[in-house]
């Protein structure tokens, strides 16, 4: 491969680039589904190719092919030039990205079981259990549990002389139960353990064995059948909510995550994604939440899903401040976006879907850092409030300001205590207006780093893989249902 | 690109190598570039050159699927050998009767050679044309355009070879003033009807005349969709309800309604994949002819659409809908259109006394699936209508509404349709613009 590489590397130098990466990608994905007792799929999907990204007369070029032969090295090589020339056509000013960066290493993620090894009888034989333990629930009409495993081998070269590969393990699993009656027009879901049935981790094997998914079928499958008769969450002005672990990941991910994406900041996702209220003028003074909300973005926690060893710019994975006691401090930047704003060296957030999309700023682990409060004293010191928890529905305005989220399920808080079930619920605001009504954050032992596989962004599209660590948290005065 | 004759060479070679008792191969090639452009200069421009390989095989009513993009011979032996080996790991799916059998194919002509041919440097002409315009009336450009071709081929041991061609060019822009924005696209399967003069002008008159919006307070109100919101109606109304797999899972509308009035009398919904004025596909992942399905007619249920497992459990045929195997998602209305009216869209705000003009909606999620109920944002251009006139720009508004409820409310429809083309799933849809009564608005954001 190193052939590949340096002749890429050569001919864009000897074509004009005054920068040039490429990079070799191989990703294995293994994808197993049960539906009410029968394997409903069963598929291993490899994928490999590579990408040349290029610098010409000040603009970039990106061309990206699955064909892994010298040939097709050098076209495409040559079409990433043509493209960079082309996109000079218009440029207002030369691409800037900062002084040289130059690593040799290597990564892999750190496994016990490594996850395609396990036999596929195995692994079929646990979800179908699952499964079973689910549909043996009156009520439960369709059970589904899965798997997913990913392994991507990966190789980074630039004309900087960095050399790095990484190989990065990906282990998730679920289940999810649906309850409906058609009479009364009410279709319930429950997931375990994070919402639509999927948790995932860069971890191995040993990851799902912990999940228990079996040993947590039977509840999930009540919980659902029992939601279809649980009272509706009434609507509040201004209530008290309590939202646990997963769905937080959910909300720091959205209205924390997306904002602090420099390249939104900065207009280049105006016309999709769209664009952030934490404009620049905002670092390091904007009053973001409470002082009991500290937030960072962390590439280096193990066993996160946006966690690696050298992001996709061959920039060392770190640890980034964003929110320090309720203050907007740090954003997620590229090599060209730190230059804009003057940032120094890009703190690592670039990374591609694969070997056919160029790099982007991501997420890594955007995490709520742990408070102080114990969750049972949290629940205890409520007096009137609502628990909510995992994801039913989710969606933000473009510049991360209005949103609205619904769970799956809800419990009524009386006098401290949790009282009666909810279904339907859900709870809108306003970014910094919520996280300034945060009073209380749960301790490092209800601290969990959770996964989303499923973080679209940009055009072409791409598919991100990020993590969140999160504990339940409390805000006051929030609105509460808007479902009739 | 391959063509037709080394496709047809490659998926012969697998079938030929495999022993299952049944096998599938599903070919895609695609040619694509990109190009980006934001702060009223390129910024980011791409290709990508890919195939991929889809191997399902059948050992009795055990099955298994493996993909590869790599063509050489070896590669495709090891996909081959790993369905092979998944499939006999398998257990047994009682559901699962045969794949299906060759039917005759309808060919549609959607391939365009200029499309395929664009090069980054047309894109760029055509780019600089908004970003130049953009400065010129002082404000910022964004937006992408992208060229693709693209074949796709379904064959299987029982005799299926079905193959098409075709190309996409899809724009699309945001304009940015000081305060407003304004959007607009085009969708064609030849680059050379995209006109970015007119494009260009209608997002820079939305962005200037939505600049200082102001809020209204969240309630129920009259609005006109613009197409593209209309496009969100028509995503979820197939993600959602359309889908056999969904109404035999009890989470559609649909369900048991056939033959009732489910929308109002001035709706009429379908699907054809074969429709010249969409991007056709005129057969599905399985290799079956896309039949035209009536889904609601004159605001009647008259059908959802089908693959082969979920037709072969009613002991119906399949219409042509499958997705890639192994589908936990069933069978999708990917070519949805919406009957268009008589209305001028211009005059279809003509006796609304007091409204909301909406010209997209962003990060629309169900928030419950039987209801069709929906929440989301609108975006890039939403105005106050009083007495007939767009009056004033306001900002952006949260709906939480049920969009079933919302075609049961349509007062009327406009004469004119627009084509889109989402480039995550790869639908393509034709819907017109629409004024509905009774639309719920619950926030505003600042």
């Amino acid at each position: 491969m190193k052939d590949l590489t340096g002749r890429a590397l050569n001919m864009a130098q000897m074509r004009g680039a005054s920068y040039a990466d490429v990079r070799i990608v191989k990703r294995d994905v293994q994808r197993i589904a049960v539906k009410n007792g029968k394997v409903e799929g069963l598929e291993q999907d490899e994928t490999q190719g590579f990408g040349v990204r290029v610098i010409v007369n000040g603009a970039w070029g990106f061309a990206s092919s699955s064909r892994l032969e010298g040939k097709e090295m050098d076209r495409i090589v040559a079409q990433a030039i043509a493209i960079a020339r082309a996109s000079a056509m218009g440029k207002s000013r030369d691409v800037n990205i900062g002084a040289p960066i130059s690593v040799q290493g290597s990564y892999v993620t750190p496994i016990k079981i490594d996850p395609f090894t396990v036999s596929m009888a195995q692994k079929i034989d646990l979800l179908l259990k699952a499964d079973a333990e689910m549909r043996r629930v009156p009520g439960v009409k369709v059970a589904r549990a899965e798997m997913a495993f990913v392994r991507e081998n990966k190789i980074f070269a630039s004309t900087e002389d960095s050399l790095i590969d990484q190989e990065l393990v990906e282990s998730g699993c679920g289940i999810v139960a649906l309850a409906t009656d058609l009479q009364t027009g009410e279709v319930q879901v429950r997931s375990y353990p994070n919402a639509g049935g999927r948790n995932q981790v860069t971890r191995g094997y040993e990851f799902v064995l912990e999940q228990k998914l079996a040993e947590n079928a039977a509840r999930v499958g009540e919980e659902a059948v029992a939601l279809l008769k649980a009272d509706a969450c009434p609507s509040y002005d201004a209530a008290t909510i309590i939202l646990d672990s997963s769905q937080l990941a959910l909300q720091v991910h959205e209205s924390c995550g997306h904002p602090i994406e420099l390249d939104r900041v900065l207009g280049s996702e105006a016309a999709y994604a769209g664009t952030s209220f934490l404009t620049p003028e905002k670092l390091g003074r904007f009053r973001y939440g409470s002082e009991v909300v500290n937030i960072t973005a962390d590439a280096t926690i193990v066993g996160g899903l946006g966690t690696f060893g050298y992001d996709d710019e061959g920039v060392p994975a770190q640890k980034t401040e964003i929110v320090r006691n309720g203050i907007f401090v740090g954003y997620l930047t590229s090599r060209e976006t730190a230059q804009e704003l003057k940032l120094g060296q890009s703190n690592g957030t670039m990374r591609a879907d694969g070997w056919s999309r160029t790099p982007i700023v991501r997420m890594t682990n955007v995490s709520l850092m742990p408070g102080t409060w114990a969750v049972a004293d949290l629940i205890a010191d409520t007096d009137d409030g609502i628990w909510m928890e995992t994801n039913r529905s989710w969606s933000i305005d473009d510049k991360r300001l209005n949103f609205q989220f619904g769970t799956e399920l809800a419990w009524e808080i009386k006098g401290g205590k949790k009282t009666r079930m909810l279904k339907n619920a859900t709870y809108t605001g306003i970014t910094p207006e919520f996280w300034n009504a945060c009073d209380a954050v749960g301790n490092e032992a209800s601290w969990v780093v959770w996964g989303t596989p499923n973080c679209g962004k940009g055009q072409p599209p791409q598919i991100a893989h990020t993590g969140h660590g999160t504990s339940p948290a409390r805000f006051r005065n929030v609105r509460v249902g808007v479902v009739k | 690109m391959l063509g037709i004759d080394k496709v047809r060479e490659l998926t012969q070679q697998i079938l030929g190598m495999s022993h299952a008792d049944q096998t599938e191969v599903v070919f895609t090639g695609t040619d694509s570039a990109l190009t980006r452009f934001a702060n009223s200069q390129i910024h980011q421009n791409v290709a990508e050159t890919n195939t991929d390989v889809r191997i399902r095989v059948v050992y009795g009513k055990k099955i298994g699927v493996a993909s590869s993009n790599d063509l050489e011979p070896e590669a495709l032996k090891r996909t081959l050998d790993t369905a092979r080996a998944i499939a006999q790991l398998q257990r047994e799916n009682p559901d699962f009767q045969s794949l299906p059998a060759p039917q005759p194919a309808q060919t549609v002509q959607a391939f365009v050679e200029r499309t395929a041919n664009y090069s980054p440097e047309q894109r760029a002409q055509i780019v600089n044309v908004f970003c130049k315009k953009a400065k010129a009336k002082n404000v910022v450009a964004a937006g992408a355009f992208s060229t693709t071709a693209f074949e796709i081929a379904a064959a299987n041991s029982l005799g299926v070879f079905a193959y098409h061609p075709g190309t996409v060019a899809d724009l699309n822009t945001v304009m940015m003033a000081d305060t407003g924005s304004g959007y607009a696209a085009h969708t064609s399967a030849d680059a050379s009807t995209i006109n970015p003069d007119a494009l260009a002008d209608e997002a820079i008159d939305k962005a200037l005349k939505s600049r200082n919006p102001q809020t209204i307070e969240p309630g129920e109100y009259t609005v006109l969709l613009e197409e593209h919101a209309v496009e969100d109606i028509l995503n979820f109304s197939a993600f959602l309800a359309f889908s056999a797999l969904a109404v035999q899972e009890e989470r559609s509308f649909m369900k048991g309604k056939l033959g009732e009035r489910v929308m109002g009398e001035n709706v009429t919904l379908w699907d054809d994949g074969t429709a010249s004025d969409l991007i056709a596909l005129p057969f599905d992942f399985e290799g079956v002819p896309r039949q035209k399905v009536m889904l609601i007619e004159d605001g009647i249920a008259r059908g959802v659409v089908y693959d082969t497992l979920t037709a072969q459990r009613e002991g119906k045929t399949s219409t042509g809908h499958s997705l890639p195997a192994p589908n936990s998602m069933g069978p999708m209305a990917m070519h949805l259109q919406m009957a268009a009216g008589n209305t001028p869209k211009r005059e279809l705000i003509k006796n609304v006394a007091r409204g909301i003009w909406v010209t997209r909606f962003w990060y629309t999620r169900p928030v419950h699936p039987l209801k069709l109920l929906i929440t989301g944002m609108t975006r890039d251009g939403t105005f106050l209508i009083e007495n007939g006139e767009v009056t004033r720009p306001l900002k952006n508004l949260r709906f939480t509404t049920s969009y079933l409820d919302a075609l049961n409310h349509v007062r009327a429809i406009s004469r004119e349709t627009k084509l889109a083309y989402n480039d995550w799933s790869n639908a393509s849809r034709r819907m017109p613009a629409l004024l509905i009564d009774g639309f719920r608005f619950t926030g505003v954001t600042q």
